[in-house]
């Protein structure tokens, strides 16, 4: 498919917190970071969305506390709609609207200051109130219990999980933008900070504040800009039930789907072959080669051996998170854009220091939200 | 605007906003049977058999209502477990370390989400037996921590 392509996107650093800017300035500085990668002006975006989430920003209806700054009141005010997830969630909603024929680009801007709320408390919030709240569970604790239940089922290993904070930091060194970038032996990380066993500190992604924005066009507006357009080849989402005891924390069916349905779109038959980079949501070490495996790029349990062995590093045959991934730079909802982003820089060649070498014809990236992966975008990128 | 702030103020707040949920019909039968029995309900679906715990008025799968109480037992297999080692006294029931778990009670095709007590984090192991302790009955309220943890099957691992 290529109705609709990324035309213009940028992001700013993460960091652990940034006092010197609130939501709507980080929102401003992206919205016009990206119309200048676009070679477009605000008046040339017709639809805007806006993706937050109330909890981490501490008020209700917290999309529309950045109207301002993304430029939706231009010109009287244009249309603007809002996604409280992802920002993947708000690309796949941005490009809906451009194929519903009545848009013709589309600004989708992210924001999270994970810095300013309480990490705990606000993904407590996201569980029922009578079963699972009042035991005090909130993300982190949830993750360890799916990632002790994949080590169990595959026969994975606590080392398995540290080589992906080995090779993601490292990653990370080459990337400005990220937060924690570190060249990791096995001890440090097998030695950091137990948290909720089977996870330690460096197996954890940071918190951290940030902004993305990405401008999308239809392809009668793509065409005709001087920039080489990213086109949207594929794209899902699928979600998974929400009680942590209905699902085999081992598998991930709605990603499963999710892929299916992206691969099918862009006529993708055998992704390993076919795609050049992946940028998935690695919020834990252990979702990284959980999440590779339900995209079919290796069967089940053998995404941590491809891994050790080099095959998804930075110079492998499919570098994974050569940005460093959510493990060194995690603005919770921005994270997935992000993904985007850096695999669309890429195929643009436009990745500067952490460009991979050879060419990037074909991108996977991949976003989530709630619990343990509850729910998945799955984006395909090509030139 | 060029001119940059000559500090940044920082504005501490606190959102405190009360609710009163309503458990509504197939919770309140589940909290209550909990409350005055120390018993623990499911919901079968008609149609694809499969029970539920925690009980739904609807199947998920099915989306049908047309779904019955099952008592379950109450112990179970333990499917996963982790041992929280972080501290949040705004969230944390207790002091750490304590350990969630997620059980299968026997004949539910669901696990159950909750903590485990009365053993070692070292002796814990995927897949081991274990049974409910529940609150004194004159202790007991109406809420999911009536049910206090699961601890190995027989009784105390300490």
């Amino acid at each position: 498919m290529t109705d609709v392509a990324i035309v213009g996107m940028a992001q700013t650093p993460y960091r652990r917190r940034r006092d010197d800017a609130n939501f709507a300035e980080l929102i401003y500085g992206v919205t016009c970071g990206a119309l200048e990668d676009a070679g477009l002006e605000i008046g040339d975006i017709d639809n805007f969305i806006t993706v937050s989430n109330d909890f981490w920003d501490g008020r209700t209806i917290s999309s529309m506390a950045v109207q301002d700054a993304c430029g939706s009141s231009f010109d009287g005010g244009r249309n603007v709609s809002t996604v409280e997830g992802d920002g993947t969630f708000g690309l796949l909603y941005g490009m809906m609207r451009i194929l519903s024929g009545a848009y013709q680009t589309t600004l989708v801007v992210v924001h999270c200051k994970g810095s300013e709320g309480n990490m705990r408390l606000i993904t407590s919030g996201m569980f029922d109130y009578i079963y699972t709240r009042p035991l005090g569970i909130e993300a982190t604790g949830a993750a360890a219990l799916q990632a002790r239940r994949y080590m169990d089922k595959y026969q994975l290993t606590e080392e398995d999980f540290a080589h992906v904070s080995i090779k993601n930091r490292g990653n990370a060194l080459r990337n400005p933008n990220a937060q924690l970038a570190a060249t990791l032996s096995l001890d440090q990380v097998m030695a950091s900070k137990p948290v909720a066993s089977p996870l330690k500190l460096h197996d954890l992604s940071p918190i951290s504040d940030g902004a993305a924005a990405v401008v999308l066009a239809h392809r009668n507006v793509a065409n005709k800009l001087g920039r080489k357009p990213v086109w949207v080849k594929g794209i899902a989402h699928c979600s998974e039930a929400h009680f942590l005891g209905d699902r085999d924390l081992a598998e991930a069916p709605a990603l499963r789907d999710a892929a299916f349905r992206a691969y099918q779109m862009a006529g993708i038959d055998d992704p390993f072959a076919e795609i050049d980079l992946v940028e998935l949501y690695d919020a834990y070490s252990y979702m990284e080669p959980l999440w590779f495996e339900e995209l079919g790029f290796c069967p089940k349990g053998k995404g941590a051996e491809l891994i050790r062995l080099g095959a998804t590093a930075f110079d492998g045959p499919l570098p994974v998170n050569p940005s460093g991934g959510v493990l060194s730079a995690h603005a919770v909802l921005v994270a997935g854009l992000a993904r985007v982003i850096e695999a669309a820089l890429q195929i643009r060649g436009d990745a500067g220091e952490r460009q991979v070498e050879g060419p990037v014809e074909l991108a996977l990236a991949h976003g989530i939200n709630g619990p343990c992966g509850q729910s998945h975008c799955v984006v395909i990128l090509g030139e | 605007m060029s001119r940059s702030a000559e500090e940044n103020i920082i504005y501490e707040g606190r959102i405190r906003m009360p609710y009163t949920w309503a458990a509504g019909e197939t919770s309140s039968y589940f909290l209550t049977q909990l409350r005055d029995h120390a018993r623990l309900w499911g919901t079968r679906c008609s149609a694809c058999q499969m029970i539920f715990i925690p009980p739904r008025k609807n199947c998920p799968r099915c989306v049908t209502a047309d779904t019955n109480w099952v008592e379950l037992p109450s112990r179970g297999v333990l499917q996963t477990y982790t041992v929280i080692n972080f501290s949040e006294p705004l969230l944390q029931p207790s002091e750490p370390p304590y350990i969630y778990g997620i059980v299968k009670l026997d004949g539910a095709d669901t696990g159950l989400t909750h903590f485990l007590g009365e053993v070692e984090p070292e002796k814990l192991r995927t897949g081991m037996r274990v049974e409910a302790v529940f609150k004194k009955k004159e202790e007991r309220c109406g809420r999911i921590t009536d049910l206090l943890y699961f601890r190995p099957e027989g009784g105390s691992g300490l």
